[in-house]
């Protein structure tokens, strides 16, 4: 069972009982977001179960990130019925660390329990960070700023851990430490995860399953059966990264062909 | 050839490509790299202030201007020193310090709370915004017949005024900051479930911090300002009343020792405040 009490977030439907599977911690229906005239999001039906690590792939306007901010709680405009647990964190692309307050204090902010700071320390070790608890944000790299995000994401340990591209500000040498802190964080923790983001390898690397948005339904679902750990060089890797790229629209014969010719 | 052969395309050797040497720290000799100052910086600082002080003194000593136009700074150092041993600068300085203060102490939190208001809620923002955007024009030492109607000449005048004074550079500042927080911060909360309080205790307060900081600079200013003004007026005491009876008997040493301490007094606050600043704004980058 969950340890915490799933929380409705109905917005304009009424509100029905919820009946959630004992594996099933995300469940979205008929999930519709309009911006005026424009359907962003249209019906869209959604699982995912406990400790599943899914990654939603899409081009840059596909409605990734609304669909993010729906199951955050941070959408009040959507229509369909959303049931998420009540214990859940988001990481945006931006650290978001409070500039006044200390990197400990941002970590264990709003966190209540008279060893809320214990935690958070606990926290900041794992995350690489022991050190700078009571350093200022300014003093952090991005990296470091991203870790300690991370970290006020999961000191709160969330069922649901919804990450809004949260490493597409980073240099690729930063990213693959990321990907490393995260796997082995996540095996700790195992918290569901939806990972947003436009980087197909990342989403290999690191997912149980793959989603891809394309005009604002889900066009493709599938299960990464990639044996751990992951190599970029892998035959199934290679493949499965292949029919991602053609569903996200991105020819890659084409696409080298082109790179040549601007050689 | 032979002539250019020390162009840098030449010693390169490359035709068609125009190359440039760059100015690095080899072509400098020691000494130049760390140019020494004949004179240091802060004396030379100095010298401007002194130079006009020594032709002031010299005006005054040859009798090129009257001690009834304006007195010689000798003659001001040693009014300034009577005024200090005899006890009236002492109590005219405490009297206009506590006016200035019990001002502030006043005005301060009521631009304060007008700015939470104002910035935290709709109607607030409603009531109170348009209103004190439109009060902000009336000029504010236009008030003083209104005022002086209102309380009489006594301490109560002045100190509203001053209240008066103080409240809009608080209120603008302040409530343009929180009008303007970043609103990924505030999301920021919202995912954390900060209760309303928490959010306004940890987020929004600390983000118009810097700005309320301004404004209490600003308003430092503002006070002393009105001070000299409506001590001027109607005053039994204080520094503009010692400038107001100087100047009567033509005492222009004494009428200078009080614009000295005036500005003294506003400088010391100044720097007051930006000590304070500097102490509680340590988190922003460049500190």
């Amino acid at each position: 069972m969950l340890d915490h009490e799933p929380e409705v977030l109905d917005a304009l439907d009424q509100p029905r009982p919820t009946v959630v599977d004992d594996r099933t911690v995300v469940r979205a229906t008929s999930v519709t977001r309009r911006f005026g005239d424009r359907v962003v999001l249209d019906d869209i039906d959604l699982e995912i179960r406990k400790g599943e690590f899914v990654a939603l792939l899409g081009r840059s306007g596909s409605g990734k990130s609304t669909l993010l901010r729906a199951l955050a709680g941070l959408d009040t405009g959507v229509e369909g019925r959303i049931t998420v647990p009540a214990a859940r964190s988001v990481v945006f692309q931006d650290p978001r660390l409070l500039p006044w307050s200390t990197v400990l204090d941002n970590v264990v902010l709003g966190l209540k329990g008279a060893d809320a700071r214990d935690q958070g320390r606990e926290v900041l070790d794992e995350v690489g960070l022991g050190g700078h608890g009571d350093a200022w944000p300014k003093t952090l790299s991005g990296g470091e700023a991203q870790r300690a995000a991370l970290a006020r994401a999961l000191v709160r340990q969330p069922e649901l851990l919804l990450l809004d591209e949260p490493f597409g500000a980073l240099d690729a040498l930063t990213r693959i430490r990321m990907h490393v802190l995260l796997q082995r964080l996540c095996a700790r923790y195992t918290p569901a995860v939806l990972l947003v983001t436009h980087d197909v390898d990342e989403a290999l690397l690191l997912a149980d399953r793959v989603l891809v948005l394309t005009d604002g339904g889900i066009s493709l679902d599938v299960p990464v059966e990639i044996a751990t750990p992951r190599l970029r060089g892998d035959q199934a890797f290679i493949s499965l990264r292949s029919r991602l790229l053609a569903e996200l629209g991105v020819d890659e014969v084409a696409e080298g062909d082109h790179r040549k010719d601007d050689q | 050839m032979t002539a250019v052969a020390n162009r840098p395309e030449q010693l390169l050797g490359l035709p068609g490509v125009r190359l440039v040497d760059l100015k690095t720290a080899d072509e400098l000799d020691p000494e130049q790299r760390r140019p020494k100052r004949r004179v240091p910086r802060s004396i030379e600082r100095l010298a401007g202030v002194v130079l006009l002080l020594a032709l002031w003194q010299l005006a005054a000593s040859l009798g090129w201007i009257s001690p009834r136009v304006l007195a010689g700074p000798a003659n001001v150092a040693s009014t300034f020193w009577d005024m200090v041993t005899d006890g009236t600068l002492g109590d005219a300085v405490w009297v206009s310090f506590q006016r200035v203060a019990i001002g502030m102490l006043i005005g301060v939190p009521v631009g304060l709370l007008l700015a939470l208001f104002s910035g935290l809620s709709r109607v607030g923002e409603d009531l109170v915004d348009s209103t004190m955007h439109t009060l902000r024009f009336v000029p504010i030492i236009g008030l003083m017949p209104l005022i002086i109607v209102w309380f009489g000449i006594g301490e109560t005048a002045k100190i509203s005024l001053i209240v008066i004074g103080v409240t809009f550079p608080i209120y603008v500042n302040t409530a343009n900051a929180i009008k303007t927080i970043d609103p990924r911060n505030l999301e920021l909360a919202r995912t954390l479930e900060l209760s309303r309080w928490a959010t306004i205790r940890r987020v929004v307060l600390p983000a118009a911090l810097p700005s309320f900081l301004v404004g209490l600079r600003m308003a430092t200013g503002i006070a002393w300002l009105l001070l000299v003004f409506s001590e001027q007026l109607n005053a039994k005491s204080g520094i503009g009343y010692l400038m107001i009876k100087a100047q009567t008997f033509f005492l222009t040493d004494v009428i200078v020792v009080c614009l000295l301490v005036y500005a003294v007094l506003g400088l010391l606050s100044d720097i007051g405040i930006r000590l304070v600043e500097g102490k509680v704004l340590r988190w922003q980058p460049g500190r």
